[in-house]
């Protein structure tokens, strides 16, 4: 064969996997991309404008954490073809099961209670006052969700996921020293040494990349979307693209809040766009674009987390892939979540702080229980088959899950007792 | 009342379907639950504690 022969055969391989991948692809993408929700996005402005480009290699080591931990919701899907909630149920019997539904009704509804904080506050820059806010956003879900198709939910939900991106150009526009970037932002160090505001936003920026509703959310989207043992291959590459793109759009933010706010004391996302709007109107416009969509995304996808193991252990239709006569309880769940955690932020004098430290006490009673269920449903070789994990996989997936319950517990612990570890 | 009898005995039906758990308890698993337990009641107490202080500072 010529060399024009073998580019061209070549070129067609490559071109059959892209098309393979881009009908896979979906899960991965839009649970890791949403994990970049209102809450994360404070977290990067605040790690940004506190100590600049120097955690910068902290996040890129987020990116195999939270691949290792979210590519097992893919393999458990794909295999058993139930959700998280359901295989707990199943494996572990009804106590765990309940402790696990009713932890995740209450940490994504918190959740999302954050979420509808950092959306109203975002369209409140631009003069939208909150109620219209939320009546907004409950419609645009309500008709994202009730479209009765899976595929044109997932479509919609990547076309939002595309937005969170809008942090790049951002970054760009704030002209960042690249000397600088590189050289403090890619070599570890530890700015000041290791003090507790330091270990307090390392631990924030752990929890906010791994988070509970992920586990659930994955793997009923998997599920969702009718994904086969043969499809896990590229639902790995699908999650291992959407931690890439996770931690990237996290990057960029630090860079704006470290270029144009490096040494403002920030406490949200809201408030780091109105100050970066006083330096250049459209960075700080793209900053609370940003925030609105990244709480709308990461509302999207927790009030389904919940709905899915509602529909699982009840025994409802539970499928997008349902109309509303078929499914009604699962519309129904999933609008009263909705609902009622977008009535709190219009609640005068609501209790917003504490329900933002509840998030993450709480989650830290969930998170454990559901990365120990994982690694254990993943080591059950009569179901998982050849899909069980491998020893150099418990190795690397143990060490991880052990590192995260440690950190994990110790933020919620300093969220109880901010003095602890002084 | 005729709700909450369903609900109440759909959630019965629940527990009887999952009264057996189906992954094989090994050492390892039977260990790694009870690890989970301690850690959990440690974690519920701490809680309580804090709710009780906060309480009081009330």
């Amino acid at each position: 064969m010529d060399f024009f022969s073998v580019l061209y055969f070549r070129f067609k391989k490559v071109w059959k996997a892209v098309r393979l991948y881009l009908v896979i692809a979906g899960p991965g993408l839009v649970v890791m991309i949403a994990d970049n929700d209102a809450g994360g996005i404070t977290t990067y402005a605040a790690t940004g404008a506190k100590y600049g480009y120097h955690l910068i290699w902290f996040l890129l080591l987020l990116i195999p954490i939270a691949y290792y931990v979210q590519e097992m919701t893919v393999r458990l899907g794909a295999v058993t073809k139930r959700g998280h909630a359901e295989a707990i149920f199943e494996s572990f019997g009804a106590f765990w099961g309940w402790f696990s539904l009713i932890d995740l009704m209450i940490v994504d509804w918190l959740t999302l209670v954050t979420e509808f904080v950092g959306m109203t506050s975002a369209l409140a820059i631009f003069g939208v006052p909150a109620w219209i806010t939320v009546i907004c956003v409950i419609l645009l879900m309500g008709m994202v969700v009730l479209n009765g198709r899976y595929w044109t939910w997932e479509k919609i939900a990547l076309g939002f996921c595309l937005l969170n991106l809008i942090y790049i150009p951002a970054a760009f526009m704030v002209n960042p020293s690249v000397a600088d970037i590189v050289g403090k932002g890619l070599i570890p160090n530890l700015p000041g040494g290791l003090t507790n505001e330091l270990f307090f936003l390392l631990m924030a920026n752990i929890g906010t990349t791994i988070a509970p509703w992920m586990l659930f959310f994955q793997q009923s989207s998997v599920v969702d979307k009718g994904l086969l043992e043969k499809d896990i291959k590229m639902g790995k590459v699908d999650t291992f693209i959407g931690s890439v793109i996770t931690v990237t759009v996290a990057v960029f933010v630090v860079i704006v809040t470290g270029t144009l706010l490096h040494g403002v004391p920030i406490d949200d996302a809201a408030t780091a766009a109105k100050l970066l709007m006083q330096s250049n109107h459209y960075i700080g416009a793209f900053m609370a674009i940003g925030l609105f969509n990244a709480g709308l995304l990461g509302a999207i996808c927790i009030s389904l987390a919940s709905s899915w193991a509602f529909g699982e252990i009840f025994g409802w239709a539970h499928s997008l892939n349902t109309k509303v006569k078929e499914a009604p309880w699962f519309y129904i769940s999933f609008f009263i979540t909705l609902v009622t955690a977008g009535i709190v932020p219009l609640i005068p004098g609501a209790p917003l702080v504490l329900i933002t430290l509840f998030v993450q006490v709480v989650a830290v009673t969930l998170l454990p229980a559901a990365l120990v269920f994982l690694i254990l449903l993943l080591n059950d070789k009569k179901t998982m088959g050849e899909y069980a994990n491998t020893p150099l996989q418990n190795i690397v997936s143990t060490t991880i899950v052990g590192g995260i319950i440690i950190l994990s517990t110790m933020y919620g612990v300093s969220a109880l007792f901010p003095n602890i570890f002084q | 009342m005729r709700t909450l009898n369903q609900f109440f005995s759909k959630i019965r039906e629940i527990n009887q379907r999952y009264a057996h758990p189906t992954v094989v308890m090994s050492r390892g698993v039977k260990f790694s639950l009870a690890v989970l337990r301690i850690y959990l009641f440690l974690l519920v107490v701490l809680m309580i504690y804090k709710f009780i202080t906060v309480i009081k500072v009330v």
